[in-house]
C-alpha cells in the first residue's frame, strides 16, 4: 500500500500567541514548533497500517515553511520511510493547503491507497483540508475518527459525533482518513530511529513545483489580536465551613440577579 | 443584497438553534434555508419566525443517514440550480464535516467556525477565533462563489427578524450520487445531553476530582441546570472522563452562557477552549489559580463540599 500521512507544524499548545506590529499575522519569531498533536495520531495510524500490511510505503507530507523540518524527521524517526515538504509561508489557507498537498501527492510518483492526517490542526482550527483534499482527489474522507480497523482493500471506521456518539463507517480504499485522539497511542522515536531519520529521503518543493499560486488564495485573514481582556470577577472565599453555604447562596443568586445566565 | 442559503440539520422535530441564530443575524437579507429529509411543520415556523424565506426539503435515494460524499453530492446539485452567493451552517460535526466538502466542489473559499460577521451589501466579513482563542481575526471570502461560511453554536446569540413571515416549503429532488464510505451503524453516546459546542451551560471538572466516580457530584448539578458535563484535559488524562468530554486546545472549544469550572487550575490549553463562555464561575481550593483571572465569580474552596451545596441551591432557585 501507499501510506501518505499530511503533517503540520505548529506553535506549542503552552504558547502565549502575540499578534504581529502590523495585525497580519502572529509573531513566529520565539514560537516553539511542535507536530500538530492530532497528526502524530496520523503518522501512527500509518506504522500500524504498514506493519499490517507488507511492502507498505509511508510518506509524509508538509506546507510550510522550510526553516524547521522537525515535524517531517519526528515522523521519519516513528518509523516513516520518507518526506516531501512544500516550501511555503505559514499562513496559507486551507484550500492552498491542501492543493499543494495533492500537488506534492502526484509529484511522489505514487498513487495513494491511503492518506491520514490529524482531524485539525491546533493553530487555524479550520478543520477543512482533509475534506477538501479528498475532494479533491475524488475520494471518499471520513473525519474525527476514534477507530480504525480492516484491510488493504476495505476498512471500517469510526467517527465521533456530537454527545460522544459514533457513527460506524465502512470505506472502501483509496480514501482519505482524518484522524482523533484515542485512535491509538503514538510511538516514541526511538534513538536509533531518530539516527535513521536523519539519512532518510525529503524532498522540498516549492509551490511553484506543485501548481499552487497566488490566485489560489480563497481566505483572506488579517486584523490579528488579542481577545478583549475580561475585567477582573468577584472572588469568595469559602474556605471557612462556617461561610461556605452563604457564599455559595450569593454566587447563585448573583448568577440570577447580575449575570442573569440561570 | 446577497442571496443566501442556510444549511441547516434536522434535530428531531427542530432545527439547531444555531440555525435560528443565523437566519436572525441575516435579517435585511433574502435568505433560502435548506435541509436533507422532510421538515416537520414546527420546525418550519421556527425557520420562518427567524426569517426564512423559502424553506427546501432535498429528498433522494441513499439519504436517510448523513454520508460525507452522499450530503456533499445532494447540497452541491441543489446549490448549483440556486445561484447563491453564500452557504451558511452550524460549526457542528456535519456541518464541519460537510461543508468543505461542497466548497471544493465549488473550487469555493470557505470560513470556519466564525463567532460574528456582518455583510455589507454582499460583502462578508467575519472574526473567527485561532489559536484555540488565543487570537482573533478577520476573515474574508475570495474567489468563485458560492462562499461558504460555518458559523459557532451559541455564539451569535437568538436574535428575532423583524422582517419574518410565512416560509414557503418546496421539495427539491437531489441525487447522492456514488457513496464510497456508507455508514453501518450509528453508536449512541454516553451523553443524551447537549454536545458541549452546543451546549448552554457546562459544568466541568478538573484533575481535582480525583476519581471517574466524582463526576457523579458534577452530573448531578448539570441535570438540575441543564447542563453537559466537560473535562479539562488532565482529568482526561488521568482517565476521569473520555475525550469527547475534553475542553480545550486538543479537546473542543465551547461557547456557552455560563461555564463552572470545578477543580480546574486553569492551564493555557484550557482557558483558551473555555475563553468564550460568556459567564464563568471557577472553584479552586487554589487561590492562586489561574482559572481565577478568567473567572467572573471565583470561589476559593473545596469542590467536594461547594458543587453538592451549589447543587441544592439551583434546586430551590429553580423550585426543583
Amino acid at each position: 500500500m501507499n501510506i501518505f500521512v499530511c503533517v503540520k507544524q505548529v506553535p506549542d499548545t503552552e504558547t502565549k500567541i502575540v499578534p504581529s506590529g502590523d495585525g497580519s499575522f502572529i509573531e513566529t519569531s520565539s514560537i516553539k514548533w511542535i507536530m500538530n498533536p492530532y497528526d502524530e495520531f496520523a503518522v501512527e495510524q500509518a506504522l500500524l497500517v504498514q506493519a499490517a500490511n507488507a511492502g507498505s510505503t509511508v510518506t509524509v507530507v508538509r506546507v510550510g515553511s522550510v526553516k524547521d523540518t522537525e515535524a517531517l524527521r519526528t515522523a521519519m524517526a516513528m518509523g516513516a520511510d520518507d518526506a516531501f515538504l512544500v516550501e511555503a509561508a505559514d499562513n496559507l489557507d486551507s484550500y492552498m493547503i491542501a492543493k499543494a498537498l495533492k500537488g506534492a501527492i502526484e509529484k511522489s510518483g505514487k498513487t495513494p491507497d491511503l492518506i491520514l492526517s490529524g482531524k485539525q490542526a491546533i493553530d487555524d482550527d479550520c478543520l477543512q483540508v482533509p475534506q477538501i483534499l479528498a475532494t479533491m482527489l475524488n475520494l471518499p474522507s471520513v473525519s474525527v475518527v476514534v477507530g480504525y480497523e480492516g484491510s488493504a482493500t476495505d476498512i471500517t471506521v469510526k467517527r465521533e459525533v456530537e454527545g460522544g456518539a459514533l457513527e460506524v463507517y465502512g470505506v472502501k480504499l483509496p480514501a482519505m482518513i482524518a484522524c482523533n485522539k484515542g485512535i491509538n497511542t503514538p510511538r516514541y522515536a526511538s534513538l536509533p530511529g531518530i539516527m535513521k531519520a536523519k539519512k532518510k529521503p525529503l524532498t522540498t518543493l516549492s509551490l511553484a513545483d506543485v501548481g499552487v499560486s497566488d490566485a489560489d488564495k480563497r481566505v483572506k485573514y488579517s486584523n490579528f489580536q488579542l481577545p478583549p481582556e475580561k475585567p477582573p470577577g468577584k472572588k469568595f472565599d469559602a474556605t471557612d465551613a462556617a461561610k461556605q453555604a452563604q457564599v455559595v447562596k450569593d454566587v447563585v443568586g448573583l448568577l440570577r440577579t447580575e449575570a442573569k445566565v440561570i | 443584497m446577497a442571496k443566501i442559503l442556510v444549511f441547516t440539520e434536522l434535530h428531531g422535530s427542530h432545527v439547531k438553534g444555531v440555525t435560528l441564530e443565523i437566519l436572525g443575524k441575516l435579517a435585511g437579507h433574502t435568505v433560502d434555508v435548506a435541509a436533507i429529509g422532510a421538515i416537520p411543520a414546527e420546525a418550519i415556523a421556527d425557520l420562518a419566525k427567524f426569517g426564512a424565506a423559502n424553506v427546501h426539503s432535498l429528498k433522494g435515494a441513499n439519504l436517510e443517514k448523513y454520508t460525507p460524499e452522499g450530503y456533499a453530492n445532494a447540497l452541491k446539485g441543489f446549490i448549483a440550480g440556486g445561484s447563491y452567493d453564500y452557504v451558511f451552517a452550524g460549526a457542528t460535526s456535519l456541518g464541519k464535516d460537510l461543508l468543505p466538502r461542497v466548497a471544493t466542489m465549488f473550487d469555493a473559499g470557505m470560513a470556519s467556525e466564525v463567532t460574528n460577521f456582518i455583510m455589507e451589501g454582499d460583502k462578508f466579513a467575519g472574526t473567527r477565533p485561532l489559536f484555540a482563542g488565543k487570537c482573533f481575526a478577520k476573515v474574508e471570502l475570495q474567489g468563485p462563489k458560492p462562499h461558504f461560511v460555518t458559523v459557532r453554536p451559541n455564539a451569535l446569540g437568538m436574535n428575532a427578524n423583524p422582517t419574518a413571515g410565512a416560509a414557503s416549503v418546496k421539495e427539491d429532488a437531489v441525487d447522492a450520487g456514488a457513496i464510497r464510505a456508507m455508514i453501518k451503524d450509528i453508536v449512541k453516546g454516553a451523553s443524551e445531553k447537549l454536545d458541549l459546542t452546543e451546549a448552554n451551560i457546562i459544568v466541568s471538572g478538573g484533575r481535582a476530582m480525583k476519581d471517574a466516580a466524582n463526576f457523579k457530584i458534577l452530573e448531578e448539578m448539570a441535570n438540575v441546570i441543564g447542563a453537559t458535563v466537560g473535562a479539562s484535559r488532565a482529568a482526561v488524562d488521568s482517565g476521569f472522563a473520555p475525550h469527547a468530554m475534553q475542553v480545550g486546545q486538543t479537546g473542543k472549544t465551547v461557547a456557552p452562557s455560563l461555564y463552572i469550572a470545578c477543580g480546574i487550575s486553569g492551564a493555557i490549553q484550557h482557558l483558551a477552549g473555555m475563553r468564550t463562555s460568556k459567564v464563568i464561575v471557577a472553584i479552586n481550593t487554589d487561590p492562586d489559580a489561574p482559572i481565577f483571572t478568567k473567572a467572573d465569580y471565583g470561589i476559593v474552596g473545596d469542590l467536594f463540599t461547594i458543587v453538592p451545596i451549589m447543587t441544592q441551591e439551583f434546586k430551590n432557585l429553580l423550585g426543583k
